[in-house]
């Protein structure tokens, strides 16, 4: 069977596409909404609030986290904002400029449609939250607070201290509590997804594994929504949670979704740098840092003065210098390529050298400390608690670290996948940062997707499928669960001599090394040479104790890591063939003589989409290509 | 740094737990406490002992999973720190340092040194939401919020609901994370209509769950990482009160209403 990649855009210009596509999508009548299951994977912004959501318009939902509460999915840690197109500083940002901007800082790799609709419901999205209860930053007449925020040139980015993400995931995860309490949702907690279940080519349920009983057990319904985030965590050290993983969009892959840009990772400019060893994760500074904060390392190689003692002649602020225009903001692929380049020089600061200066004494001296404070309070003591620095006495040290991906499940228009009846939302589709997001885009999206797409793109799959019942006596019910639990026996079978964490650290060394930040021919080829290897060591020497019927740390991390083995595979192969450099994905090939990214729309301005064949036969590329009917692909330049 | 640890280790709910001693051999002051329990952890699983099992995830101090009890503080000896944000440039060579769950009858220990904390999503179901369906809303800038009212919203919608209150309490209660939800949404124009509600059916639930009352020691603000306030007990107090008084019962046409 091989994959069709039909984009369903529908027709008509583009500020009328979503207006008029919402009119012809199918209504489910009110009265037979509670006959319909849908199982949302992932209670972050975008499955929490499309659980909620799809429980208030009255559908049967079952909604799965592997955390103990819905509360504490990922989305809680972004720190910056929320991009809405409200213009209320009456900057000049309109829908089409948001929608500009974020086509553009995606290097042209994104849809059209999706991303103007995600401008379009971005103003939607600030009334939703702040009806809420979503406490944003206010001014001293009662109104809303914006800022400018990483590339761009308006401020419509709304915040609630640096706290943004908790807020709304609050905001959203109060909805859903609210429905669980009315009963149309039910909330599965501490339960990790294993398995997709797919019937007749349809998606019709999952296989999940409680993490304190260890019970595998089946669900059923009559669509399934994945809002399971991103991958990042492939590179072992990320800004993700410990827990975040590829496995429900990976396992998704297996059974036929197809997997779109997964060499889209984004490395975000402003993270703590690594101290040592033991390190298990990596702590983002927000961005927003960057509109006070300005970057610098010493004009001359290895020099170990204090940051204090040297003068001002003598540092290079090199955004400033490089990008005249967009200065400290330029966008995070073009930040985080800079200060590993400076950094490549042997001009990088702190221990090991794998550093760039983030100095506030400008800001403080200009604006006072008590701005300062007000501003980015939080974060500064954060810094403070992780490095033991002051940040505002001292400058703060920052190091590139992997924050996003872009790539991800392969969706239509409607955000359906492959599959269908398989909808993918937020990060764990591909669907609208292109090559690289900006900053206050992922919350945007996550919402956008929950709150105001899926809600209504989903109600027209079910109103137009009459679906079999399907039951765990089902025979590919069976099948599936009977490879799950094979699957868990050989990894505690395996009792080898090193720890999963142990192989998780050397993966995510070799990918960071070969397919991070710029990434070459070479490099890609010998890490999808050691990937396999490194695969059967894994399946071949990994100690994971205990059984698989109590609550097993070990077992989850190694069924994550076993994935990620994989899954770090057809990353690297899908870097290998995209033979150009744009926003995230840097080849260092393909580079304009000033070391700038240097894209090839003519062979590559397309989705690269992965089609699984098996084990043992590689997987299959398919293309869909993007069309720009209302911008005009140009260079990306922030100089 | 070599510390000798004591360690809660129970096997699941239904068994009885001790502590157990590990000696913590080369750690360096800039791990987090739990990479010092990772580094333990992959000692114990080379020697074929099963790891200690513990909550943990954003290990950024935000998402609230990660906690226990460090010398009998919640969260450690760092005010204002949750037990992923503890460094160990907080402890000496040498120190023997006691690690155990949270100690709460609300919350059962499910295996060492991991507890059920569902009580208090409960607590939220029972009222902690302003009720607004998906596409209701009217514009942001239709409700006008002055800027001290949203600061003390925010203030107090810092809570990251870990619990380390509830283990503080030597009664074990729930106040200050139900009165952090209950300020945050009582003192926002958008939450009056249900502000009476929220604040009994709150308090109702906290008390079915079997958390304790509060009587004013003030553990639960000093163990919070985020510096959640006794202010907003007292306010959630206030609120109870005058609901109680105004409460009157609902008509059952009302009740049932969506």
């Amino acid at each position: 069977m091989s994959i069709e990649l039909k984009s369903n855009v529908p027709a008509g210009p583009l500020a009328e596409k979503w207006d008029r596509h919402k009119f012809d999508l199918k209504l489910v009548n009110p009265a037979n909404k509670r006959k319909h299951t849908i199982l949302v994977v992932g209670s972050g912004l975008a499955g929490g609030s499309a659980a909620a959501t799809l429980g208030e318009l009255g559908y049967n939902v079952h909604c799965f986290c592997y955390q103990d509460s819905p509360r504490r999915a990922h989305s809680i840690a972004a720190q910056g904002g929320i991009n809405a197109a409200k213009n209320y500083p009456n900057d000049g940002d309109s829908v089409w400029r948001l929608f500009y901007d974020t086509v553009k800082g995606g290097d042209f790799r994104a849809r059209e449609a999706n991303v103007y609709r995600l401008a379009q419901v971005s103003v939607n999205i600030i009334d939703q939250c702040v009806a809420q209860g979503v406490p944003f930053a206010r001014e001293y007449g009662g109104l809303l607070a914006n800022r400018s925020f990483g590339g761009a040139q308006v401020s419509r980015t709304f915040y609630a201290r640096g706290q943004t993400g908790q807020q709304l995931l609050l905001g959203a995860y109060s909805a859903l509590e609210r429905q669980v309490a009315a009963g149309t949702v039910q909330m599965h907690t501490r339960t990790e997804m294993l398995d997709l279940i797919v019937v007749d080519g349809q998606a019709r349920g999952i296989v999940t594994r409680d993490m304190v009983s260890g019970a595998v057990e089946t669900w059923f319904g009559d669509a399934v929504v994945l809002g399971t985030g991103g991958y990042g965590n492939v590179f072992y050290l990320s800004t993700n949670a410990k827990g975040c993983n590829v496995s429900a969009t990976y396992r998704a892959y297996k059974r036929g979704a197809a997997f779109a840009n997964p060499c889209f990772t984004q490395i975000h400019p402003t993270c703590i740098p690594v101290a040592g060893e033991h390190q298990s994760k990596l702590t983002l500074m927000s961005e927003s840092l960057r509109n006070d904060g300005r970057v610098w390392v010493p004009k001359q190689k290895g020099d170990t003065r204090a940051p204090g003692d040297i003068p001002d002649a003598e540092r290079d602020y090199y955004l400033e210098r490089k990008y005249p225009s967009f200065g400290n903001l330029a966008p995070r692929d073009i930040s985080s390529r800079s200060a590993k380049e400076v950094c490549d020089e042997g001009r990088g600061v702190g221990p090991g050298g794998r550093g760039v200066y983030l100095d506030f004494a400008d800001a403080i001296a200009r604006l006072g400390e008590d701005t300062i404070r007000e501003r980015y309070g939080n974060l500064f003591e954060m810094y403070q608690r992780i490095t033991d620095e002051d940040p505002y006495k001292v400058p703060m040290r920052i190091y590139p670290a992997v924050h996003y991906t872009m790539g991800g499940l392969w969706v239509d228009y409607n955000l359906m996948g492959t599959i269908p009846g398989l909808f993918v939302i937020g990060e764990a589709n591909f669907s609208d940062h292109g090559a690289n997001r900006l900053g206050a885009s992922a919350l945007m999206q996550g919402l956008a997707d929950g709150y105001f797409v899926l809600p209504y793109t989903i109600g027209n799959y079910i109103a137009t499928h009459k679906l079999a019942k399907v039951d765990a006596s089902h025979p590919e019910s069976r099948a599936v669960v009977a490879q799950v639990n094979e699957r868990m026996r050989r990894l505690l079978a395996v009792n080898g001599t090193r720890t999963v964490d142990s192989f998780h650290r050397e993966l995510g060394k070799l990918l960071w090394e070969h397919c991070g930040m710029a990434r070459n021919a070479e490099g890609l080829r010998t890490a999808l040479a050691r990937i396999p290897e490194l695969r059967a060591e894994f399946w071949k020497d990994v100690k994971v104790l205990g059984t698989g019927e109590e609550l097993n740390q070990s077992l989850e991390k190694a069924g994550r890591v076993a994935d990620f083995m994989e899954f770090a595979e057809l990353m690297c192969r899908d870097a290998l063939v995209r033979e150009e450099s744009c926003g995230g994905h840097f080849r260092t090939e393909y580079q304009t003589s000033d070391g700038e990214a240097k894209r090839d729309d003519e062979r590559f301005a397309h989705v690269a989409a992965w089609e699984y064949t098996g084990d043992d036969s590689p997987p299959v590329r398919h293309v869909e290509p993007l069309t720009y009917e209302n911008v005009q692909l140009a260079t990306r330049s922030y100089k | 740094m070599n510390l000798t640890l004591h360690v809660w280790r129970q096997p699941d709910a239904g068994s009885a737990g001790r502590l157990e001693r590990y000696e913590a051999r080369g750690v360096s002051p800039d791990m987090s406490f739990l990479e010092m329990l990772d580094v333990v952890n992959e000692g114990l699983i080379e020697k074929g002992e099963a790891p200690i099992a513990f909550d943990h995830d954003c290990r950024e101090g935000i998402c609230g999973s990660c906690g226990v009890m460090i010398n009998g503080v919640a969260h450690g000896p760092m005010a204002g720190t949750a037990t992923c944000q503890l460094h160990m440039r907080s402890f000496r060579d040498g120190d023997e340092i006691v690690v155990e769950p949270w100690r709460a009858r609300a919350f059962p220990v499910l295996r060492d040194l991991v507890v059920d904390r569902s009580p208090l999503d409960r607590i939220i179901e029972a009222g902690g939401f302003i009720s607004i369906a998906t596409g209701n809303a009217p514009d942001a800038h239709a409700i006008l919020v002055p800027k001290q009212d949203a600061d003390s919203a925010m203030d107090a919608a810092q809570c990251i609901g870990c619990g380390a209150c509830v283990a503080a309490c030597p009664n074990a209660s729930a106040m200050l994370f139900t009165a952090a939800k209950v300020s945050h949404l009582g003192v926002l124009p958008q939450g009056q209509p249900e502000r009476d509600r929220r604040a009994l059916g709150m308090i109702a639930q906290m008390d079915l769950e079997g958390f304790g009352g509060c009587t004013n020691y003030g553990e639960c603000t000093e163990a919070c990482p985020k510096g959640i306030s006794l202010e907003t007990i007292a306010r959630m107090n206030r609120d109870f009160r005058v609901a109680s008084l105004r409460a009157r019962p609902e008509s059952a046409a009302a009740a049932g209403a969506p």
